[in-house]
Protein backbone atom coordinates (compact mmCIF):
# COMPACT_ATOMS: atom_id res chain seq x y z
CA UNK A 1 0.00 0.00 0.00
CA UNK A 2 1.36 3.51 -0.88
CA UNK A 3 0.43 6.54 1.09
CA UNK A 4 -0.64 9.96 0.41
CA UNK A 5 2.81 11.47 0.50
CA UNK A 6 4.71 8.73 -1.00
CA UNK A 7 2.36 9.48 -3.81
CA UNK A 8 2.80 13.00 -3.47
CA UNK A 9 7.02 12.37 -3.96
CA UNK A 10 6.15 9.88 -6.61
CA UNK A 11 4.11 12.66 -8.72
CA UNK A 12 6.86 15.09 -8.30
CA UNK A 13 9.94 12.89 -9.10
CA UNK A 14 7.73 12.57 -12.22
CA UNK A 15 7.41 15.86 -13.23
CA UNK A 16 10.53 16.98 -12.41
CA UNK A 17 11.91 15.07 -15.34
CA UNK A 18 9.85 17.05 -17.70
CA UNK A 19 11.51 20.04 -15.91
CA UNK A 20 15.46 17.58 -16.67
CA UNK A 21 14.44 16.84 -20.13
CA UNK A 22 13.77 20.39 -20.61
CA UNK A 23 16.87 21.62 -19.12
CA UNK A 24 18.95 19.21 -20.86
CA UNK A 25 17.39 20.86 -24.32
CA UNK A 26 18.20 23.98 -23.47
CA UNK A 27 21.90 23.53 -22.48
CA UNK A 28 22.43 22.00 -25.67
CA UNK A 29 20.75 24.82 -27.04
CA UNK A 30 23.08 27.03 -25.12
CA UNK A 31 26.22 25.27 -26.09
CA UNK A 32 25.46 24.83 -29.39
CA UNK A 33 24.78 27.54 -30.96
CA UNK A 34 21.36 29.41 -30.16
CA UNK A 35 23.63 31.90 -27.89
CA UNK A 36 25.03 32.85 -31.51
CA UNK A 37 22.26 33.81 -33.27
CA UNK A 38 18.76 35.81 -33.88
CA UNK A 39 15.95 34.09 -35.06
CA UNK A 40 12.96 35.04 -35.90
CA UNK A 41 10.60 32.27 -34.80
CA UNK A 42 11.07 31.88 -30.93
CA UNK A 43 12.44 34.42 -28.20
CA UNK A 44 14.76 32.04 -27.17
CA UNK A 45 18.11 32.49 -28.92
CA UNK A 46 17.25 36.41 -27.16
CA UNK A 47 17.26 34.84 -23.53
CA UNK A 48 19.60 32.53 -24.40
CA UNK A 49 22.38 34.77 -25.84
CA UNK A 50 22.04 37.67 -22.84
CA UNK A 51 23.68 38.28 -20.24
CA UNK A 52 21.59 36.80 -17.44
CA UNK A 53 21.48 33.22 -18.99
CA UNK A 54 25.10 32.75 -17.60
CA UNK A 55 26.01 32.69 -14.24
CA UNK A 56 29.95 32.67 -13.12
CA UNK A 57 30.75 31.04 -16.94
CA UNK A 58 28.40 28.15 -15.97
CA UNK A 59 24.62 28.34 -18.46
CA UNK A 60 21.89 28.72 -16.01
CA UNK A 61 20.25 25.62 -18.24
CA UNK A 62 22.95 23.61 -16.66
CA UNK A 63 21.97 24.37 -13.14
CA UNK A 64 18.81 23.94 -13.94
CA UNK A 65 19.51 21.00 -15.00
CA UNK A 66 21.50 20.33 -11.87
CA UNK A 67 18.12 21.30 -9.74
CA UNK A 68 15.44 19.32 -11.26
CA UNK A 69 17.94 15.93 -11.23
CA UNK A 70 18.32 16.91 -7.22
CA UNK A 71 14.70 17.38 -6.86
CA UNK A 72 14.30 13.61 -8.66
CA UNK A 73 16.99 11.91 -6.54
CA UNK A 74 15.02 13.37 -3.17
CA UNK A 75 11.77 12.91 -4.16
CA UNK A 76 12.64 9.36 -4.73
CA UNK A 77 14.43 9.17 -1.55
CA UNK A 78 11.46 10.87 0.23
CA UNK A 79 8.98 8.23 -1.16
CA UNK A 80 11.34 5.57 0.16
CA UNK A 81 11.07 6.69 3.66
CA UNK A 82 14.70 8.48 4.27
CA UNK A 83 13.24 12.01 6.27
CA UNK A 84 15.82 13.96 5.29
CA UNK A 85 15.40 13.99 1.69
CA UNK A 86 11.93 14.91 1.88
CA UNK A 87 13.05 18.35 3.94
CA UNK A 88 15.73 19.06 1.54
CA UNK A 89 13.78 18.88 -1.11
CA UNK A 90 11.36 21.49 0.51
CA UNK A 91 14.62 23.65 0.65
CA UNK A 92 15.62 22.81 -2.99
CA UNK A 93 12.14 23.97 -4.40
CA UNK A 94 11.89 26.93 -2.28
CA UNK A 95 15.06 27.61 -3.79
CA UNK A 96 14.20 27.10 -7.20
CA UNK A 97 10.73 28.74 -6.95
CA UNK A 98 12.08 32.17 -5.62
CA UNK A 99 14.77 31.32 -8.88
CA UNK A 100 12.14 30.76 -11.56
CA UNK A 101 10.29 34.06 -10.11
CA UNK A 102 13.63 36.17 -10.76
CA UNK A 103 13.91 34.80 -14.25
CA UNK A 104 10.55 35.18 -15.57
CA UNK A 105 10.88 38.72 -14.35
CA UNK A 106 13.75 39.10 -16.03
CA UNK A 107 12.26 37.60 -19.27
CA UNK A 108 8.97 39.91 -19.12
CA UNK A 109 10.81 43.38 -18.41
CA UNK A 110 14.50 43.13 -18.94
CA UNK A 111 15.15 40.99 -22.16
CA UNK A 112 11.49 41.48 -23.09
CA UNK A 113 11.38 38.11 -25.04
CA UNK A 114 9.92 34.84 -24.20
CA UNK A 115 11.57 31.75 -24.41
CA UNK A 116 8.81 28.74 -24.44
CA UNK A 117 11.04 26.23 -22.96
CA UNK A 118 11.92 28.86 -20.06
CA UNK A 119 8.27 29.45 -19.35
CA UNK A 120 8.24 25.62 -19.46
CA UNK A 121 10.42 25.41 -16.69
CA UNK A 122 8.78 27.62 -14.75
CA UNK A 123 5.76 25.86 -15.12
CA UNK A 124 7.33 22.91 -13.75
CA UNK A 125 8.84 24.78 -10.66
CA UNK A 126 5.53 26.11 -10.11
CA UNK A 127 3.53 22.93 -9.78
CA UNK A 128 6.50 21.10 -7.90
CA UNK A 129 6.30 24.07 -5.37
CA UNK A 130 2.36 23.54 -4.97
CA UNK A 131 3.61 19.64 -4.17
CA UNK A 132 5.90 20.58 -1.60
CA UNK A 133 3.28 23.09 -0.29
CA UNK A 134 0.71 20.14 0.11
CA UNK A 135 3.28 17.81 1.70
CA UNK A 136 4.27 20.04 3.96
CA UNK A 137 0.81 20.75 5.39
CA UNK A 138 -0.15 17.31 5.80
CA UNK A 139 3.23 17.34 7.74
CA UNK A 140 2.35 19.86 9.88
CA UNK A 141 -1.75 18.25 10.57
CA UNK B 1 17.30 -6.29 0.97
CA UNK B 2 16.34 -5.10 -2.73
CA UNK B 3 14.57 -2.50 -1.67
CA UNK B 4 17.34 -0.66 0.45
CA UNK B 5 18.88 -0.44 -3.24
CA UNK B 6 16.26 0.34 -5.19
CA UNK B 7 16.08 4.24 -4.90
CA UNK B 8 19.41 4.53 -5.85
CA UNK B 9 18.99 2.25 -9.03
CA UNK B 10 15.96 4.41 -10.32
CA UNK B 11 18.28 7.33 -9.61
CA UNK B 12 21.08 5.85 -10.89
CA UNK B 13 19.27 5.05 -13.90
CA UNK B 14 17.53 8.51 -14.61
CA UNK B 15 20.91 9.92 -14.58
CA UNK B 16 22.19 7.42 -17.37
CA UNK B 17 19.22 8.17 -19.64
CA UNK B 18 19.70 12.20 -18.90
CA UNK B 19 23.09 11.95 -20.37
CA UNK B 20 21.68 9.91 -22.96
CA UNK B 21 19.16 11.88 -24.19
CA UNK B 22 21.99 15.38 -23.89
CA UNK B 23 24.59 13.19 -26.15
CA UNK B 24 21.70 12.33 -28.51
CA UNK B 25 20.57 16.02 -28.63
CA UNK B 26 24.34 17.16 -29.06
CA UNK B 27 24.79 14.52 -32.12
CA UNK B 28 21.73 15.80 -33.57
CA UNK B 29 22.49 19.52 -34.21
CA UNK B 30 26.19 18.83 -35.33
CA UNK B 31 24.82 16.56 -38.13
CA UNK B 32 22.46 18.80 -38.97
CA UNK B 33 24.04 22.00 -39.06
CA UNK B 34 28.09 21.01 -40.19
CA UNK B 35 27.98 19.23 -43.49
CA UNK B 36 30.53 16.38 -43.37
CA UNK B 37 31.88 17.52 -47.25
CA UNK B 38 34.78 20.13 -47.13
CA UNK B 39 33.87 23.68 -48.42
CA UNK B 40 35.07 23.48 -51.54
CA UNK B 41 33.06 20.39 -52.35
CA UNK B 42 29.58 21.49 -51.39
CA UNK B 43 27.49 23.34 -54.15
CA UNK B 44 27.69 27.07 -53.61
CA UNK B 45 25.11 28.62 -51.68
CA UNK B 46 24.29 31.30 -53.62
CA UNK B 47 24.41 31.22 -57.26
CA UNK B 48 23.21 33.14 -60.46
CA UNK B 49 20.06 32.86 -59.94
CA UNK B 50 19.80 34.12 -56.91
CA UNK B 51 18.61 37.69 -56.33
CA UNK B 52 21.83 39.51 -56.21
CA UNK B 53 20.67 42.11 -52.96
CA UNK B 54 20.89 46.06 -53.17
CA UNK B 55 23.24 47.54 -55.70
CA UNK B 56 26.12 48.60 -55.20
CA UNK B 57 26.68 46.32 -51.91
CA UNK B 58 28.31 48.04 -48.91
CA UNK B 59 32.11 47.19 -49.08
CA UNK B 60 34.74 47.37 -46.97
CA UNK B 61 38.21 45.81 -48.22
CA UNK B 62 40.13 45.12 -52.05
CA UNK B 63 37.58 44.03 -55.01
CA UNK B 64 40.72 41.43 -55.65
CA UNK B 65 40.46 40.07 -52.24
CA UNK B 66 40.81 35.95 -52.71
CA UNK B 67 38.43 35.69 -49.84
CA UNK B 68 34.58 37.47 -49.48
CA UNK B 69 32.47 37.50 -46.25
CA UNK B 70 29.18 38.34 -46.45
CA UNK B 71 27.14 39.54 -43.52
CA UNK B 72 23.48 39.32 -43.15
CA UNK B 73 23.24 41.25 -39.94
CA UNK B 74 20.61 43.07 -37.59
CA UNK B 75 21.84 44.98 -35.93
CA UNK B 76 19.53 44.83 -32.67
CA UNK B 77 20.83 40.97 -32.62
CA UNK B 78 23.21 40.34 -29.73
CA UNK B 79 25.18 37.72 -31.46
CA UNK B 80 25.68 40.40 -34.42
CA UNK B 81 27.00 42.98 -31.80
CA UNK B 82 29.30 40.29 -30.52
CA UNK B 83 30.70 39.14 -33.89
CA UNK B 84 31.41 42.74 -35.06
CA UNK B 85 34.87 43.19 -33.12
CA UNK B 86 36.17 39.70 -34.23
CA UNK B 87 35.22 40.83 -37.70
CA UNK B 88 37.03 43.71 -37.20
CA UNK B 89 39.98 41.83 -35.51
CA UNK B 90 40.07 39.14 -38.66
CA UNK B 91 39.90 42.03 -41.31
CA UNK B 92 43.39 43.87 -39.76
CA UNK B 93 44.47 40.39 -39.60
CA UNK B 94 44.01 39.36 -43.38
CA UNK B 95 44.46 42.78 -44.66
CA UNK B 96 44.25 42.91 -48.19
CA UNK B 97 43.08 39.65 -48.68
CA UNK B 98 39.51 39.80 -46.97
CA UNK B 99 36.63 41.57 -48.07
CA UNK B 100 33.54 42.36 -45.89
CA UNK B 101 29.74 42.85 -47.26
CA UNK B 102 27.18 44.04 -45.15
CA UNK B 103 23.54 43.10 -45.88
CA UNK B 104 20.56 44.30 -44.06
CA UNK B 105 18.52 41.83 -42.34
CA UNK B 106 16.19 42.80 -39.81
CA UNK B 107 14.21 40.51 -37.80
CA UNK B 108 11.63 43.25 -37.28
CA UNK B 109 9.20 40.46 -35.48
CA UNK B 110 11.99 40.17 -33.01
CA UNK B 111 13.50 43.26 -32.54
CA UNK B 112 11.48 46.21 -32.56
CA UNK B 113 14.68 49.18 -33.34
CA UNK B 114 16.29 46.85 -35.93
CA UNK B 115 14.28 48.03 -38.89
CA UNK B 116 14.90 52.14 -38.12
CA UNK B 117 18.63 51.39 -37.03
CA UNK B 118 19.03 49.38 -40.85
CA UNK B 119 17.40 52.89 -42.24
CA UNK B 120 19.06 54.44 -40.49
CA UNK B 121 22.34 52.56 -41.43
CA UNK B 122 21.18 52.79 -45.22
CA UNK B 123 20.62 57.04 -44.75
CA UNK B 124 24.14 57.31 -43.70
CA UNK B 125 25.08 55.02 -46.36
CA UNK B 126 23.22 57.40 -49.08
CA UNK B 127 25.68 60.23 -47.83
CA UNK B 128 28.59 57.78 -48.27
CA UNK B 129 29.18 57.36 -44.44
CA UNK B 130 27.55 53.65 -44.15
CA UNK B 131 30.32 52.19 -42.28
CA UNK B 132 30.66 54.84 -39.81
CA UNK B 133 27.20 54.41 -38.81
CA UNK B 134 27.05 50.69 -39.14
CA UNK B 135 30.34 51.12 -36.38
CA UNK B 136 28.48 53.42 -34.22
CA UNK B 137 24.90 50.86 -34.40
CA UNK B 138 27.05 48.00 -32.93
CA UNK B 139 29.05 49.62 -30.76
CA UNK B 140 26.92 50.94 -29.07
CA UNK B 141 23.97 48.17 -29.47
CA UNK B 142 23.43 47.69 -26.07
CA UNK B 143 22.80 51.42 -25.25
CA UNK B 144 19.90 51.80 -27.30
CA UNK B 145 18.69 48.00 -27.78
CA UNK B 146 16.81 48.46 -24.67
CA UNK B 147 14.85 52.37 -25.27
CA UNK B 148 11.25 52.82 -26.14
CA UNK B 149 12.47 55.11 -28.35
CA UNK B 150 15.40 54.96 -30.73
CA UNK B 151 15.32 57.78 -33.27
CA UNK B 152 16.93 60.78 -31.09
CA UNK B 153 19.68 58.17 -30.21
CA UNK B 154 20.24 57.41 -34.29
CA UNK B 155 19.68 61.14 -35.08
CA UNK B 156 23.52 61.88 -32.26
CA UNK B 157 24.84 59.52 -34.10
CA UNK B 158 24.28 60.73 -37.74
CA UNK B 159 25.53 64.09 -35.97
CA UNK B 160 29.02 62.40 -34.72
CA UNK B 161 29.73 60.95 -38.04
CA UNK B 162 28.76 64.30 -39.55
CA UNK B 163 25.81 63.65 -42.13
CA UNK B 164 23.85 66.46 -43.51
CA UNK B 165 21.40 66.38 -40.63
CA UNK B 166 18.36 67.78 -42.89
CA UNK B 167 18.68 65.10 -45.42
CA UNK B 168 19.67 62.49 -42.89
CA UNK B 169 16.27 63.05 -41.27
CA UNK B 170 14.37 63.11 -45.19
CA UNK B 171 16.33 59.73 -46.03
CA UNK B 172 15.12 57.86 -42.87
CA UNK B 173 11.70 57.80 -44.12
CA UNK B 174 12.78 57.76 -47.67
CA UNK B 175 11.91 55.25 -50.51
CA UNK B 176 15.79 55.01 -51.49
CA UNK B 177 16.55 53.52 -48.16
CA UNK B 178 13.00 50.97 -48.34
CA UNK B 179 14.07 49.96 -51.71
CA UNK B 180 17.73 49.04 -50.49
CA UNK B 181 16.40 47.17 -47.36
CA UNK B 182 13.85 45.21 -49.43
CA UNK B 183 16.56 44.18 -52.05
CA UNK B 184 18.65 42.71 -49.31
CA UNK B 185 15.89 41.19 -47.69
CA UNK B 186 15.10 39.17 -51.17
CA UNK B 187 18.74 38.23 -51.41
CA UNK B 188 18.31 36.36 -47.33
CA UNK B 189 14.74 35.32 -48.11
CA UNK B 190 15.85 33.51 -51.85
CA UNK B 191 18.86 31.95 -49.69
CA UNK B 192 16.71 30.98 -46.75
CA UNK B 193 18.68 33.18 -44.40
CA UNK B 194 16.01 33.20 -41.54
CA UNK B 195 18.54 34.44 -38.57
CA UNK B 196 21.01 36.33 -37.74
CA UNK B 197 24.20 36.83 -38.14
CA UNK B 198 24.19 34.42 -41.59
CA UNK B 199 27.63 34.50 -43.19
CA UNK B 200 29.00 33.92 -46.22
CA UNK B 201 31.84 32.86 -47.45
CA UNK B 202 32.59 32.99 -51.22
CA UNK B 203 29.44 32.19 -52.04
CA UNK B 204 29.10 29.61 -49.70
CA UNK B 205 27.07 29.83 -46.20
CA UNK B 206 29.32 29.22 -42.90
CA UNK B 207 27.53 26.79 -40.38
CA UNK B 208 26.18 27.80 -37.49
CA UNK B 209 28.73 25.05 -35.81
CA UNK B 210 31.63 27.22 -37.05
CA UNK B 211 30.57 30.74 -35.95
CA UNK B 212 30.19 28.94 -32.26
CA UNK B 213 33.41 27.57 -32.41
CA UNK B 214 36.20 30.25 -31.34
CA UNK B 215 38.43 30.70 -34.06
CA UNK B 216 36.02 28.68 -36.49
CA UNK B 217 35.73 31.78 -38.61
CA UNK B 218 39.41 32.07 -38.93
CA UNK B 219 39.96 28.89 -39.57
CA UNK B 220 37.32 28.64 -42.41
CA UNK B 221 39.14 32.06 -43.57
CA UNK B 222 42.38 30.05 -44.05
CA UNK B 223 40.91 26.97 -45.27
CA UNK B 224 39.56 29.17 -47.98
CA UNK B 225 42.90 31.12 -48.56
CA UNK B 226 44.71 27.55 -48.70
CA UNK B 227 42.49 26.78 -51.93
CA UNK B 228 42.84 30.02 -53.71
CA UNK B 229 46.49 29.58 -54.46
CA UNK B 230 50.15 31.38 -52.99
Amino acid sequence: MTSVPQRLYGIAAAISLVGLGDAIYLTVEHLTGQSVRCTISHGCSEVLSSSYAVVAGVPLAVLGAAAYFSVFSLAILAAFGYRLAGKLLTVLVGIMFLMTLWLTFLQAFVIRHFCQFCLLSALVTLVLTGLVIALWRRMQA
Amino acid sequence: MMKRFLPFIIIGAVLLLAIGLGWMLVRSTESSSETKLPAEARPETSNSNTPSGANPPHVRGEASAPVTLEEFGDFQCPPCGGLYPELKKLEAEFGPRLRVIFRERPLIQAHEHALLAARAAEAAGLQGRFWEMHDQLYEHQKDWSELKEARTVFEDYARLVGLDMERFKRDLDGPAVETRIFLDGARAHALGFDSTPTLMLNNREVPFATLAKPDGLRAAINTALSGTGP
